[in-house]
């Protein structure tokens, strides 16, 4: 970890904007281990109280009467510069509490949908929160040691994944693979704004 | 001091969490998750006296920006208490609030993006 100071005493302090990454997928599909991959520090873990009222997360205590739940997420860091931070989030793989994650999206740059190819249907929860939300996606097949090989094209039909989501391979152990997946989430979400644009439609993310 | 791997904090992160906030859940200000929060060494020094929590939250955000997942995670509170007490720290002056990402204006969004995209090249 480095503790440099970008801040120190007699520096004309900058304004630093820092971005997110949502990386969601089933139970076990790799996400942790993909925001290991290129994190500068080791994948942290923070806590929130998330309850089902449409406020999101965090003012569970006061309805008592509502459904709630702990959710952990974990996280990774990437310093950019001195005055950018990218920041991946890691959801929690118990897909039925994904319509509570709004909030934690709201803002993102786009998400990486993670797909185990063993467990293909494990998608669909988290597929069909996505394409139900404003925020561009990709989808990555985590190649695991002995899984299926299938061909692109026969997961996008089995998961019914619309065209202009791109698909691509990855492993989540390697750094230059996670590397490939973020720099798609983020040429799709620049083509996505670009499209938007063109279109007279820029929504607000999220 | 910028050690941000605290010990285990003996209140537990799920104890009577918002005892620390002395129950209050609100916090003054939304802050998002990934937003970076710092502290001058000036803040650290005025934190001394804002109580516990907050001193180590200055004591933290000042070497280096630190998000509030991150102060959340290193503290082990859960992060509806962490944002409640870096909302406080925020309007009493004893940390600056960084921005997120925009999410409106497509040259500023397409601006970031194009950074975020060049960092991760680098990488
Ligand atoms: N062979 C192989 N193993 C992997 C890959 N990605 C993850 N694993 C292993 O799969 C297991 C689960 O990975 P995690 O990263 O913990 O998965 P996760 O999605 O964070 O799991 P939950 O948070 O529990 O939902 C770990 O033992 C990893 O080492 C991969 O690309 N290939
Ligand atoms: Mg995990």
């Amino acid at each position: 970890m480095d503790f440099a100071s970008s801040e120190r005493a007699g520096a004309q302090p900058k304004e630093i904007t820092s971005a997110k990454i949502v990386v969601a997928g089933g139970f076990g599909v790799g996400k942790t281990t993909l925001v290991g991959a290129v994190s500068e520090i080791e994948p942290l873990t923070t806590e929130a109280v998330m309850t089902s009222a449409s406020s999101g997360v965090d003012d569970a205590s006061k309805v008592p009467g509502k459904e709630t739940t702990t959710v952990a997420m974990d996280f990774g860091r990437i310093t950019m510069a001195d005055d950018l931070i990218l920041y991946l989030f890691g959801t929690p793989g118990q897909t039925r509490f994904w319509f509570m994650w709004d909030e934690l999206i709201r803002g993102a740059v786009g998400a990486a949908v993670l797909v185990d190819t063993r467990r293909i249907s494990d998608a669909f929860a988290p597929l069909d929160y996505f394409e139900n939300r404003h925020l561009p996606y990709l989808v990555a097949l985590n190649c695991f040691d002995g899984a299926p090989r299938y061909e692109p094209e026969e997961v996008r039909e089995a998961l019914a994944i619309a065209p202009h989501v791109p698909l691509i391979m990855c492993d989540a152990r390697h750094r230059d693979s996670v590397k490939a997946v973020l720099v798609g989430v983020v040429e799709h979400a620049m083509a996505t704004l670009v499209e938007e644009q063109g279109r007279g439609f820029p929504a607000t993310v999220g | 001091m910028g050690q941000p791997r605290q010990p285990h904090d003996p209140r537990g992160a799920l104890v009577r969490p918002y005892a620390v906030t002395r129950g209050r859940t609100e916090p003054q200000r939304d802050i998002p998750i990934e937003a970076v929060l710092v502290a001058s060494q000036a803040n650290v020094q005025e934190a001394r006296f804002a109580g516990h929590d907050k001193y180590r939250i200055a004591l933290l955000c000042e070497p280096r920006a630190q998000s509030l997942a991150e102060i959340a995670a290193y503290h082990r509170l859960p992060l509806g208490v962490a944002r409640v007490l870096v909302a406080d720290m925020v309007a009493d002056g004893l940390l600056a609030l960084h921005s997120a990402a925009p999410r409106q204006g497509f040259a500023e969004r397409m601006d970031l993006l194009e950074r975020v995209l060049s960092g991760l090249r680098k990488l």
